[in-house]
């Protein structure tokens, strides 16, 4: 459903201004928090670090000040160089990966929000137990009706080379909240990151479930809500394009119909 | 919430197997469209501002009558598809969307209809 105006328990309210420290190269960090067990609605904290003591990424201010100012906040991190998907948020007003998205990327204040039209959980961290259902129903996994062969599943290099730019996808859900179809109609819409998925699994030579995946994505809401605004492909932080892996589909419906 | 699984959410109630043909219909007016608009708007222009005789001379050739009647047909149902889309992403209450609905099918229906209409009565008078 189309919200251009917050729920009254979501709307921001101005938050603590957390002391600044001494040092040259000083910047402000604001970020959004919320508690749910607080009752009160969120609100938008200011917090200083200074540069000449932090390391280059986004992530890095986090953890500092998480280590030396607030540890009340929270993020969700791991791996700390774009290989988990934890980390993303929306920073200066774009979805994409903290660990990779560097301070000096951006100019003025560094904003952070957490990823958006998403349910919060706490601060920085969304819920996204509807995102990885639907990517548990696009089936990611190979499906066969062969007989398993004694070895592996063979692959011609050239088929392997199909999946590049696909495979990569770690599931940081940056493009499927930055889709405005994703935002109105997520219930129903399975959003680039599932469809990138989904056309993974489809184009795989080793896949014979072609003809199943196909039709199961095949439906006015999964698919076809996608119009082509490529949010998806402009925030993801692997530099993948989930909107070509889209279109591709749709030519495939296509190609199975003339 | 009850005891949904999320899964089952996701789920609902299934594919609609549909949708494809909607879409590539859409591709193929807009392509069309692109001649059609020209082939309209060109003789249109002419006629704007002429005596009834005049105009009724550009519709009597077969080739600005056809291509006017088609440009009607073609953009009215472009715009029917087109503005239904917009109808399921933005409006979700079921009463005001089947009522959108409704009322862009009949508003673009109306029009187009009016314009085929238009076209004729002029090609075919006297």
């Amino acid at each position: 459903m189309v919200e251009l105006t917050l729920p009254k328990n979501s709307r921001m309210k101005a938050g603590k201004i957390w002391p600044k420290p001494e040092g040259k190269d000083v910047r402000a960090v604001k970020i959004y928090r919320y508690n749910p067990d607080s009752g009160e609605n969120p609100r938008v904290d200011t917090y200083y670090i200074d540069l000449a003591e932090c390391g280059p990424m986004v992530l890095d201010a986090l953890i500092k000040i998480k280590t030396e100012v607030d540890p009340t906040l929270s993020f969700r991190r791991s791996c700390r160089e774009g290989i988990c998907g934890s980390c993303a948020m929306n920073i200066d007003g774009i979805n994409t990966l903290a660990c990779l998205y560097g301070l000096d990327e951006m100019k003025g204040d560094v904003k952070i929000y957490p990823l958006p039209h998403m349910p919060v959980v706490k601060d920085l961290i969304p819920d996204l137990t509807h995102f990885y259902a639907q990517h548990a129903s696009i089936m990611p996994w190979l499906e066969t009706k062969t007989n398993r062969p004694a070895k592996e599943w063979r692959q011609s290099i050239e088929d392997r080379k199909k999946l590049d730019g696909l495979y990569e996808c770690v599931m940081c859900a940056s493009c499927s909240t930055s889709c405005p179809s994703y935002w109105w109609n997520g219930d129903r819409y399975l959003g680039p990151a599932a469809l990138l998925h989904a056309y993974r699994w489809i184009i795989d030579s080793r896949d014979e479930a072609t003809g199943e995946r196909l039709d199961e994505l095949e439906d006015p809401f999964k698919l076809y809500r996608c119009h082509t605004i490529m949010n998806c492909t402009r925030s993801c932080p692997k530099g993948l394009n989930p909107a070509k892996a889209i279109a591709e589909v749709k030519k495939l419906m296509i190609a199975r119909k003339v | 919430m009850g005891y949904q699984t999320d899964r089952q959410r996701v789920e609902g109630l299934g594919s609609a197997k549909d949708g494809t043909v909607e879409w590539w219909k859409q591709r193929v007016a807009a392509v069309a469209l692109i001649p059609l608009v020209f082939l309209f708007v060109v003789p249109l222009l002419r006629a704007v501002g002429s005596d009834f005789n005049t105009v009724r001379e550009i519709y009597q050739s077969p080739f600005n009558a056809i291509t006017g009647i088609l440009f009607f047909i073609v953009i009215m149902s472009h715009l029917r598809q087109g503005l239904q889309e917009v109808i399921v992403d933005y409006v979700h209450g079921k009463a005001t969307m089947t009522i959108s609905l409704l009322a862009n099918t009949m508003f673009t229906t109306l029009i187009g209809i009016t314009g085929v209409f238009s076209i004729a009565k002029i090609a075919f008078s006297g």
